[in-house]
């Protein structure tokens, strides 16, 4: 099933990452292609090729950058000079929207080369030809997700998420629920919905029923969370460890305990599934980075903490799962490659 | 952990002369560099680098307590700002003229990931001397402004006169005796006496007698909004006054707009300090009393409606 085969702990695997000195910042990470991307909250784009050379994109000069999301070809931010800017893995950059200075506060890229944003109330989806559609919901947006497949938006503002058809005329459907819902997530399968909210707890949707789930009990806010890649596990940030979710079956984790991996004496503030196995890997708020296989439980060492780095805020999984790439807070990143 | 980022909220009334203020603040030679989050973007000139455009979008916290709510908007902002610390060394909120400002106050003690960041300085309010007469009677959020203020600044005072200067300032203390207060003309008031205050810091609320005990003053009451305080000469039982204060607060969080006090405890010799915003409340033990020093036990509440009767006996039970 899997490329992927751990040793048994306390195996560390520190000395097959090569340190990145990004410099600022470090808002997300991508592999665009074999291409290794890093978006800086300074407006920079980092980009390493295969070969190990780095070259720099200035998506939003003389400002910064406030979100980013990325589709395999393209790394989308949003910045502070009101820009929706995609930078491709040979460094070109195209503006795909821009909002008059007003801070774009989510995007989030879709199939076919579609891309969403939001400012403020305003909602944006424009599709692979470059078509604009806008909807304005009935709060400003904080999350924005596409479903994985058809043109779908699924938008989380106050008091719940809604599922919007940007070419259809159709009103869109309200998922309520009381509260304010930051990022939001789309299972693989259409089936779920889940919100992370201000009251450190997450909130899910079954479809079409609009079944209830809540996840509770995090100590903080969720910011990260990341599917696995048969889609049946949410592995979720906010914790002293990593909080996996079970999405089997039609009721989601309701009545089921999440798995908890990685514990530690810090909190977990970015995780990202392997795109090919049960192993997720943990961004910590005091800068260490570790895998955890869901099987065994079993952990490997990526980076030791080190409180002058800051939290992990970036983690990212090439597509064959073979290279992870990570950034801090504070400006501290690397690329793990796998031994073979 | 990297020094907070000090918060000043600006409020009041509409045309009272916040933006001037703002503007002065802005271009004083102090050599700080602040963002400044206002809701009237574009409408009047701000003359600085980093504007933000809010929304001022409140929304109650799902947590069972009905009157906290807070500005997602300024959550949203304060995490987008924190990722270019370094840029600005203060942040200015200013707010509309019709804004209650318990939810931008809120926001600053219930967002942890806020308050990791940020600390609230002082809410400072401009009113103009010549309408607030007006606006007390037919704006509840003029009330609410002053009645949250930590300094408060009495603005277009050249378009009255003295006697009707004193009558305003008169119904200001009627509401909220104990905020600073600055007669000013065009919001002429010097940069150290509206920001670096921490009015919400514990270890500077030293003393809550009121500042307005000069002399020629004739007492005001406004029928809904008034402060009410008492003394007890001597210490407090923290096992009764603890639940007391919590199950006031509980019960009439949504009248209580502000609350301070400075507490003797029983057999603890440092003093007890302790402030609130609506259901919100933050205490804890300050420095030691001195030897000089008569330990009593004082507290306030500013508020609407408020039962002066019934907190004064509930207090003077706690007496140890």
């Amino acid at each position: 099933m899997s490329t992927f085969t751990p040793t048994r702990p306390p195996e560390s695997l520190s000395k097959n990452v090569a340190p990145i000195d990004a410099g600022a910042h470090v808002l997300g990470a991508a592999f665009l292609g074999g291409t290794a991307a890093l978006a800086l909250v300074d407006g920079r784009i980092l980009l390493l090729d295969e070969d190990g050379a780095v070259s720099e994109a200035v998506a939003h000069p003389d400002s910064g950058a406030l979100v980013c999301a990325a589709d395999g070809r393209r790394l989308v931010t949003g910045g502070d000079d009101g820009r929706v800017v995609a930078t491709s893995a040979g460094g070109e950059i195209e503006t795909l929207g821009d909002e008059k200075g007003k801070w774009i506060d989510a995007v989030a890229c879709g199939p076919d080369g579609a891309v969403a944003w939001s400012a403020g109330k305003s909602v944006k989806a424009r599709d692979g030809k470059g078509r604009v559609k806008q909807w304005t919901p009935p709060s400003s947006v904080r999350g924005l997700v596409f479903a994985a497949k058809g043109y779908r938006l699924a938008v989380a503002h106050n008091n719940g998420a809604s599922l919007w058809f940007p070419n259809t005329d159709a009103k869109p459907d309200l998922l309520e629920w009381k509260g304010s819902h930051l990022d939001v997530m789309w299972s693989p399968n259409g089936r779920f919905v889940v919100t992370s909210m201000q009251e450190n707890q997450l909130h899910g949707w079954g479809l079409p029923e609009k079944q209830h789930m809540r996840m509770s009990g995090y100590p903080a806010k969720t910011r990260s969370m990341s599917w696995s890649h048969d889609g049946l596990w949410l592995a979720t940030s906010g914790a002293d460890a990593v909080i996996v979710w079970p999405f089997q079956g039609e009721k989601g984790p309701m009545g089921k305990a999440p798995r908890e991996c990685g514990v530690r004496p810090a909190k977990v503030s970015a995780v990202a599934f392997h795109p090919k196995a049960l192993v997720v890997a943990a961004g910590y708020e005091d800068g260490c980075v570790l895998l955890c296989r869901m099987t065994d439980a079993s952990e490997l060492l990526v980076r030791p903490a080190d409180q002058a780095g800051g939290a992990i805020s970036a983690l990212a999984w090439d597509s064959g799962g073979r290279r992870l790439l990570f950034g801090s807070r504070e400006g501290a990143a690397g690329l793990l490659t796998l031994p073979v | 952990m990297s020094e907070k980022i000090p918060v000043t909220v600006l409020t009041g009334y509409l045309g009272a002369g916040k933006t001037t203020l703002l503007n002065r603040i802005l271009t004083e030679p102090h050599g700080k560099k602040f963002a400044v989050i206002v809701n009237e973007f574009g409408e009047i000139g701000i003359d600085n680098d980093l504007v933000v455009d809010a929304d001022e979008e409140v929304f109650e916290m799902n947590n069972g307590c009905i009157c906290c709510t807070v500005r997602g908007d300024l959550i949203r902002i304060i995490e987008g700002l924190m990722k270019r610390k370094g840029k600005f060394d203060a942040i200015i909120v200013e707010t509309t003229g019709l804004a209650d400002p318990a939810p931008v106050a809120q926001t600053f003690f219930v967002d942890q990931d806020v308050q990791d960041a940020t600390r609230l300085d002082a809410v400072v309010t401009v009113v103009d001397a010549k309408w607030l007469k007006d606006r007390l009677k037919d704006a509840p959020e003029a009330k609410n402004q002053i009645a949250f203020a930590d300094v408060i600044i009495l603005n277009k005072t050249d378009l009255v006169s003295e006697g009707e200067l004193k009558e305003v300032e008169a119904q200001i203390r009627a509401i909220n005796p104990y905020a600073k207060l600055h007669r000013t003309q065009r919001s002429a008031v010097s940069i150290a006496d509206v920001m670096d205050r921490n009015a919400f810091d514990l270890d500077r609320i030293l003393d809550i007698e009121p500042d307005f005990l000069e002399e020629g003053h004739h007492h005001h009451h406004d029928e809904e909004m008034q402060s009410v305080s008492f003394r007890i000469p001597g210490d407090v039982d923290p096992e009764k006054f603890m639940p007391w204060v919590q199950d006031l607060t509980q019960r009439e969080g949504p009248n209580i707009l502000r609350c301070k006090g400075i507490l003797a405890f029983k057999n603890e010799p440092k003093r007890f300090v302790f402030q609130g915003v609506h259901m919100i409340l933050d205490g804890d033990v300050q420095r030691d009393w001195k030897p000089d020093e008569k330990r009593e036990s004082k507290i306030v509440f500013i508020g609407r409606n408020l039962d002066r009767d019934a907190i004064e006996k509930g207090f003077l039970a706690t007496a140890a």
